[in-house]
């Protein structure tokens, strides 16, 4: 049974997938019989190029989703050179991890608040500068997308830091930068000539996984992207909720082709990495050792705290609008405070987080067990999957979901299960199982074998042992993982909108969908909730294995995970 | 328990082998209470003879020959099934498991009744000089007392032969002599046939019984 479990959660992942961008693709070319759509045709595509400004629109995806992945990057790596080992760096490890939990539209409305001609920081120069009224700017909804970039680059450092972070172990990166170091190479010359080329190719995946989610990205684009026009998967949502029907062909031709801006955009980052990485090997044996480097080293400070600070601060006035009662521009907080509207809110409150919960709980049971079940498997036979499989886990990462949601959709209407839990649970998986894949399996490998050995040469059978030893020597990994397959579920928006159909209204779909409205206290309760369960979920993964094993100090060197 | 008489381990032309190139040959019978002790460089296979001995050596292994355990073979028995105790340089004492929990972790379940097996667990730290010690936690423990506490874990679950795989080389040298004659006590009276592998040859002066030098 054990051996079919891996089978089985490349199945979960990969079907989903696999029918849905059949489903898409169908109808693009004119095949959807249930909408009397029965023959081959190239309409849907000929209808979809009349639409005006659709240029602009997928100019608007591409090109912002390159700067924004590149941006992060850019941040992440050019820290990581300058501050490896240092005390910052730790403490950026610390705050970095639960800012990764927050999802993506509570962190952009948190942006939104700040940054927005009203919002907090245009209030804090009010005082100095005299204004009365909110600057007449467009600064979020910017033409150009700046703000959306802004935000993407935010939210994103936190995923790219810690993968960066579970990868330098594997180069030996300390001992690599003594090195340098006594050569005579600054800190980033140092890291970049002889650290980077090692590291590169482990971030390699989860790097094209931010490139691939920034340009096809809808809830965060919804929140702070530019409107006229809108990025193409915004659009493509707009067609997809129409109710002319008739749209669904010409949505499906623009999710195929936000398909191909996603192979675009990678084409483009990996012609890149050609270059810089022929470029780079000159360069590294040219000798310049940039000793004074100060600079760009507190530069690079200075931009991580930027984009760390903002999220935090953006939670926070989150939070102060929550409860705020008149808030007049230019006052930097409310003249008074009131729970009033969570009062009135309250069952509703109370309904949506039953929702999240309701997908949520069955997810992660599921997503833990399959990816426990992998692990262990792995161990029995005694032999490690290759890099290929790696590919296989982030595939549901690469595919963008606008471009196969809706073809899922018709794959669930197909077999009767359109608008079910199982079908919304099915789709959270698919992008649930990669993470607690990603969480679980490196602490899981890095088990000393020699538990499992001696426990069996106690006479413990091989069940035994993963009941009593592994699982137990785990259990702090395996809540984290499943801290971690909580918040993405709880961050989903689009599988749970489509999949769906609007019959599930979780704190996500609901937060998003205040979005065009723009009343402020009920974005912050809002965006607040979508908080709530995946900070608890931390903080169980934190407290449980200190309360079990309070009376155990060598659990705290095992369970670091 | 095998056929019940105490032959001994008996190593049979084995050969293990990776990649084409063999690792360790050896053939060897050790008597019940007699200690043999491998000498080799590491990345000599050591290591591997004792996965194998004790059935948990990847397959990706080439192994040769018979392993014998009292008139039995144990090639294709699980390792649960085995009977075979290994002891390595770390004590792996399971650290979510109290002292006791780890000592009764080792007791078969045919030591029915939680009073029972409670006395022999009290008993084994007894003979270990460590009384009382049941509900502590094994972090707290001095490197010394963990290792005794290990050997008590693996005599528990009454191993027919014992493994030791540099068993020694991580406690400080005060201690070593101590732990040492604290073991190989313990083999002796048990009637444990004993093989152990190591890269100082003072272990093998103190064991006392045959070193064998694997090129």
């Amino acid at each position: 049974m054990l051996r079919f479990v891996p089978i089985i959660t490349i199945a979960f992942m990969i079907g989903p997938v696999s029918a849905g961008l059949i489903g898409t693709l169908l109808p693009a070319f004119g095949i959807l019989p249930a909408l009397g759509g029965t023959g081959p045709g190239l309409d849907p595509w000929v209808t979809l190029f009349e639409q005006p400004g659709l240029w602009h629109s997928v100019r608007l995806s591409l090109v912002n989703g390159l700067i924004a992945s590149f941006v992060s990057v850019a941040i992440v790596v050019l820290f990581c050179a300058a501050w490896q080992g240092t005390r910052i760096f730790r403490v950026m490890q610390r705050i970095l991890s639960p800012i990764l939990s927050v999802p993506h539209a509570a962190a952009a409305f948190g942006l939104a608040f700040l940054i927005a001609p009203s919002g907090w920081i245009a209030r804090l120069v009010a005082q100095f500068s005299g204004w009365d009224r909110p600057p007449d700017l467009a600064i979020i909804h910017d033409p150009l997308g700046l703000a959306m970039i802004a935000g993407l680059v935010a939210k994103e450092i936190p995923f790219l830091f810690l993968m960066t972070l579970a990868a330098l172990p594997q180069a030996d990166t300390e001992r690599t930068a003594r090195i340098t170091a006594t050569l005579g190479y600054g800190r980033i010359a140092g890291w970049f000539k002889a650290t980077l080329p090692r590291i590169y190719p482990q971030i390699r995946l989860p790097v094209l996984a931010v490139l691939a989610y920034s340009t096809s990205v809808v809830d965060v684009a919804i929140i702070l992207g530019p409107t006229t026009p809108a990025p193409l998967a915004v659009r493509i949502l707009g067609w997809l909720s129409d109710p002319d029907l008739a749209l669904r062909f010409m949505a499906s031709s623009a999710a195929i082709l936000q398909l191909i801006i996603v192979l675009m955009a990678m084409v483009i980052w990996m012609t890149g990495e050609k270059i810089i990485g022929v470029i780079g090997r000159h360069w590294a044996e040219n000798g310049q050792r940039f000793k004074r480097d100060q600079g760009a080293r507190h530069g690079s400070a200075v931009l991580a705290i930027l984009a760390t600070g903002a999220i935090i601060l953006g939670l926070v006035i989150l939070l102060i609008w929550s409860v705020a009662g008149f808030w007049g521009f230019p006052e930097i907080l409310p003249r008074s405070f009131s729970l009033r509207l969570w009062q009135r809110e309250y069952d509703a409150i109370g309904s949506s987080l039953g929702t999240t919960l309701l997908i949520a709980v069955p997810t992660v049971i599921i997503a833990v067990a399959l990816v426990l079940g992998c692990l262990e498997n792995e161990v029995r036979q005694a032999h490690k999957p290759g890099r290929g499989v790696m590919w296989l886990i982030y595939l549901p990462l690469l595919v963008p979901q606008i471009s196969f949601m809706f073809g899922l959709q018709v794959f669930f209407t197909l077999i009767g299960l359109e608008r079910t839990l199982i079908s919304v649970v099915l789709a959270h998986l698919v992008f649930v199982l990669p993470y607690v894949f990603l969480s679980l399996s490196d602490p899981f490998r890095a088990l000393d074998p020699r538990y499992g050995q001696t426990a069996l040469c106690l006479g413990a059978s091989p069940s035994g042992v993963f009941w009593k030893v592994r699982l137990p020597l785990l259990t702090r990994a395996i809540l984290t993982a499943m801290a971690v397959g909580l918040a993405v579920t709880v961050g989903q928006y689009l599988p749970t909108l489509l999949i769906g159909a609007g019959r599930f209204a979780t704190v996500t779909t609901e937060a998003v969908a205040l979005a065009s409205g723009g009343d402020r206290r009920m974005i912050g309760i809002y965006g607040l909730l979508q908080m709530v369960l995946p900070f608890a979920g931390f903080a169980c993964a934190l407290l449980i294995p200190a309360i079990l094993f309070r009376h155990r100090r060598g659990m705290s060197a095992h369970n670091r995970g | 328990m095998p056929s019940g008489i105490k032959t001994g381990l008996e190593l049979r032309d084995v050969r293990i082998g990776l990649d084409g190139r063999e690792l360790v040959a050896v053939d060897l019978v050790i008597e019940p209470g007699e200690i043999v002790t491998l000498m080799g460089p590491s990345g000599s296979g050591k290591s591997s003879l004792l996965g194998h001995i004790c059935g948990t050596l990847p397959d990706q292994f080439k192994v040769a020959g018979q392993v014998i355990l009292d008139g039995q073979s144990l090639d294709g028995k699980a390792p649960q099934d085995r009977h075979v105790g290994i002891l390595f340089q770390d004590d792996l004492l399971f650290p979510h498991l109290s002292v006791g929990g780890n000592l009764a972790f080792a007791l078969s379940t045919n030591v029915r009744g939680k009073a029972n097996r409670r006395a022999r667990v009290e008993e084994a730290l007894r003979s270990a000089d460590l009384d009382g010690f049941a509900d502590r936690d094994p972090a707290t423990l001095s490197g010394g007392q963990r290792a005794r506490i290990a050997l008590m874990r693996v005599l528990l679950s009454e191993p027919c032969a014992l493994l030791l795989d540099e068993p020694f080389s991580k406690l400080d040298s005060d201690l070593r002599g101590q732990i040492r004659s604290f073991v190989f006590n313990l083999c002796r009276k048990n009637g444990l046939p004993t093989l152990m592998v190591t890269h100082d040859p003072e272990d093998g002066i103190a064991a006392g019984g045959r070193v064998i030098n694997l090129a």
